[in-house]
């Protein structure tokens, strides 16, 4: 019974997006979109079912599919496990994942190639699911390619936009953007490959908790250097420093991919993994302490480029980047229930606000430009209530989900220390606040900016804001499950408690959070609610531009790694493929070409010279038979 | 006392001289009379081994030449005569029409 439902929920999207493929390069079709949505939704239901299994029983259900790869002493099973972390990560996915479906129904409305989203959409959701059922590393993986590459479809969705000056369009265009991500996940791709090489070569198999519990036996430097590994890949898929730079270029595919993909799902997988491998993370101090600081670090670095950024979409994308670096810095700490409690609090208001911004886009006719918009509560009076409080959960305002989460990092980094941390983190909520809120001022309130570009704009579809509101919903109360969430997921990862020093404290820490982050928003309102006034002494300063072009890392990468990469390879191209590779085998070619035109002249057409030929052959036959004979 | 040798010397000279004229003559006609020679000779090697083993499939065998020389004869005598009617010549050298 069990096992049936671990089946209809890892394959119902599947099916989903084989139906919407048979449709792929036919007309828009409505039904594609409602039986995408609908297999969609009957794979969150059987994940509920099965959260409510695992949280009465508390055993993790262990299904065997198949035996995959039986080779010598190779035996790797294709398995699922759902025990508390996974099915923790199914609800969410899936949850998330039917939202953004029906949310794509109104939004990809007059979009032609309607019917061949829907099939990249769920294929992506089966491959997330893959990758957080998988009872192995390998199947991990594989899940790990398999959004990777429904990620590159969805980012180059729009293939066909020509490419842009970088100072035109930061991301240059959808396919390079797509392109982009693609390639620096396999990067990191390499290191996650190697971890798991790493962990197969000395404990023999990947299964996780075979894997677990040999690692007590193994020397500190191969555990390091699988923690090392493994936390390169989950890197790149979490687009952490210095990877992240495909992520904020991501933001080129249709909204609700940004929503789904690059927000609450997807970029969480890298966190995922360390999450699912804390055994491995928990002995390796060393490691772990790096993953928090660059956590630490990024949650920062996102932030600072959020501030002065323009683009409504680029603004929540730093923002999601900030808070992957949230995330990692709570894992690195050891508080891993604490970083999957974010990752799940944080994957409703994202989602939330992500899609608050494709009704925004939809309305401004795909204007993103933040400095353009203003005034728009008064038509999109549903969007806004949406964003406002997804924002507000994204700054972590009490009581929504955001403060919960975010609140309990930041004390975990007060706990174990790390105040230098604790500070960067403290400043960074106040970031956050601030960036949330200009963004939302800027947008909603103020002059009505929009006017004098001839937009009008008009709210979403009903259905659109329906399906939006159970996500609204969560982002409100989602932090109220905290303490039982804490009881469920420990059962599983090993707990984290505060001190009670800490604990004495708690209420300080808090309020400093707090004032942080409500002076932020009061900064915000100060400067944008009443609309925008621009100070070019502040955009022309040395601070503001760096930031505004993302400390020039793109150039930098495209100066230092991309154009000398292409000297190289158009080097290796001329002199090693055309001097060498290729003149090899023209030479070997040639070779057959002209021995053939040479015998070429044995075809007289006269039958007596061919006898000849034949008598020739014949005595040669014989030469080899005799002297075969005499040798042999 | 004529042996086994003898009758195979005698074969292999008359397949030699049938090969020789395999290669060197230019009539077609005289190309199939040099064939036969060459199948006689191998019929005489194959009677003689016969005898010699004591086993008759050798002879046997022989006929089997002899029978399917005749029809080759038949058929291909057949081909030279639409041959001739055709071109007016049977010399290889006149007849060479598919040259590489």
């Amino acid at each position: 019974m069990m096992e049936t439902l671990v089946y209809i929920a890892l394959f119902a999207p599947f099916a989903g997006s084989l139906f919407a493929a048979l449709f792929g390069m036919g007309k828009r079709q409505v039904f594609v979109g409602i039986v995408a949505s609908a297999l969609l939704f009957i794979s969150f239901v059987a994940s509920v079912m099965l959260a409510i299994y695992v949280v009465k029983t508390g055993t993790p259900i262990h299904v065997m599919m198949m035996e995959w790869i039986n080779a010598g002493d190779i035996r790797i099973p294709f398995g699922f496990v759902v025990d508390q972390v996974s099915v923790t990560m199914m609800v969410v996915v899936t949850l998330v994942s039917t939202v953004v479906h029906i949310y794509s129904i109104g939004y990809m409305d007059h979009d032609k190639s309607f019917n061949r989203f829907f099939s990249y959409l769920s294929a992506f959701v089966f491959s997330m699911l893959v990758l957080v059922m998988s009872d192995n590393f390998l199947g991990l993986f594989i899940g790990w390619e398999g959004v990777g590459v429904c990620s590159w479809l969805l980012v180059g969705f729009w293939y066909h936009k020509p490419d842009q000056p970088r100072e035109v369009n930061p991301s240059i265009s959808p396919s390079w953007a797509a392109n982009e991500a693609f390639i620096m996940n396999r990067i990191a791709d390499l290191g996650m490959l190697i971890g798991i090489f790493i962990i197969y070569w000395n404990t023999g198999t990947l299964q996780y908790d075979e894997v677990f519990a040999q690692l007590p036996y193994l020397p500190q430097w191969i555990l390091d250097a699988a923690a090392i590994a493994l936390f390169i890949g989950a890197m790149g898929k979490s687009a952490q420093f210095p990877l992240h730079t495909w992520l904020t270029d991501a933001m080129e595919g249709p909204t609700p991919v940004s929503a789904l993909i690059h927000a609450a799902t997807m970029v969480t997988a890298g966190v995922f993994l360390v999450i699912r491998a804390n055994p491995l993370f928990a002995m390796t101090p060393e490691v772990s302490f790096f993953i928090a600081a660059l956590g630490t670090f990024v949650a920062f670095f996102a932030a600072s480029m959020a501030l002065v950024n323009r683009d409504l979409k680029r603004i929540i994308a730093f923002s999601t980047l900030s808070q992957l670096g949230y995330m990692f810095a709570a894992a690195g700490l050891g508080a891993y229930w604490i970083a999957l409690f974010h990752l799940a609090a944080h994957a409703f208001f994202k989602a939330l606000l992500f899609l608050g911004a494709g009704n925004v886009m939809h309305a401004m006719h795909d204007e993103l430009d933040i400095f353009k918009m203003g005034g728009l509560k008064k038509v999109m009076k549903w969007t806004y209530l949406y964003m406002g409080i997804a924002s507000l959960a994204l700054a972590g305002i009490p009581p929504f989900a955001g403060f919960f989460s975010k609140d309990a990092i930041i004390e975990t980094a007060f706990n174990e220390g790390t105040y230098v941390l604790w500070i960067i983190l403290v400043v960074t909520a106040g970031m956050t606040a601030f960036y949330s809120f200009r963004q939302v001022f800027l947008t909603f309130w103020g002059d009505e900016r929009y006017k004098q570009y001839g937009i009008h704009p008009h709210e979403m579809y009903k259905f659109v804001l329906v399906a939006m509101s159970p996500l609204a919903v969560l982002a409100i109360i989602a932090g109220f499950f905290q303490p039982w969430f804490h009881e469920f997921i420990t059962t599983l990862l090993p707990d984290y408690e505060m001190s009670h020093h800490t604990h004495e404290l708690i209420l300080v820490l808090t309020a400093i959070v707090l004032a942080f982050a409500v002076g932020g928003i009061a900064l915000a309102y100060k400067m944008y609610a009443k609309g925008l006034k621009r100070d070019p002494k502040v955009e022309n300063s040395f601070i503001y531009r760096l930031l505004a072009n993302q400390y020039y890392i793109p150039q930098l990468y495209e100066e230092m790694i991309s154009k000398p990469y292409a000297m190289i390879s158009e080097a290796l191209w001329q002199k090693v493929d055309l001097k060498i590779v290729d003149a090899t085998v023209d030479t070997i070619a040639k070779f057959f070409y002209y021995t053939g035109d040479g015998v070429r002249k044995m075809q007289t057409g006269n039958l007596s010279n061919y006898l000849n030929w034949m008598a020739v052959g014949g005595v040669a036959l014989l030469v080899v038979a005799a002297l075969s004979a005499v040798i042999g | 006392m004529i042996g086994l040798e003898h009758y195979l010397i005698v074969s292999a000279i008359l397949f030699s001289i049938g090969l020789v004229g395999v290669l060197r003559r230019r009539n077609l006609l005289m190309l199939f009379f040099a064939t036969e020679v060459m199948l006689n000779a191998v019929n005489i090697a194959f009677a003689a081994i016969s005898h010699y083993y004591n086993d008759l499939t050798g002879q046997m065998f022989a006929f089997f030449i002899i029978a399917i020389a005749a029809s080759e004869v038949a058929v291909g005598l057949g081909i030279l005569i639409v041959l001739y009617k055709k071109y007016g010549s049977l010399d290889l050298d006149d007849l060479a029409s598919m040259k590489g």
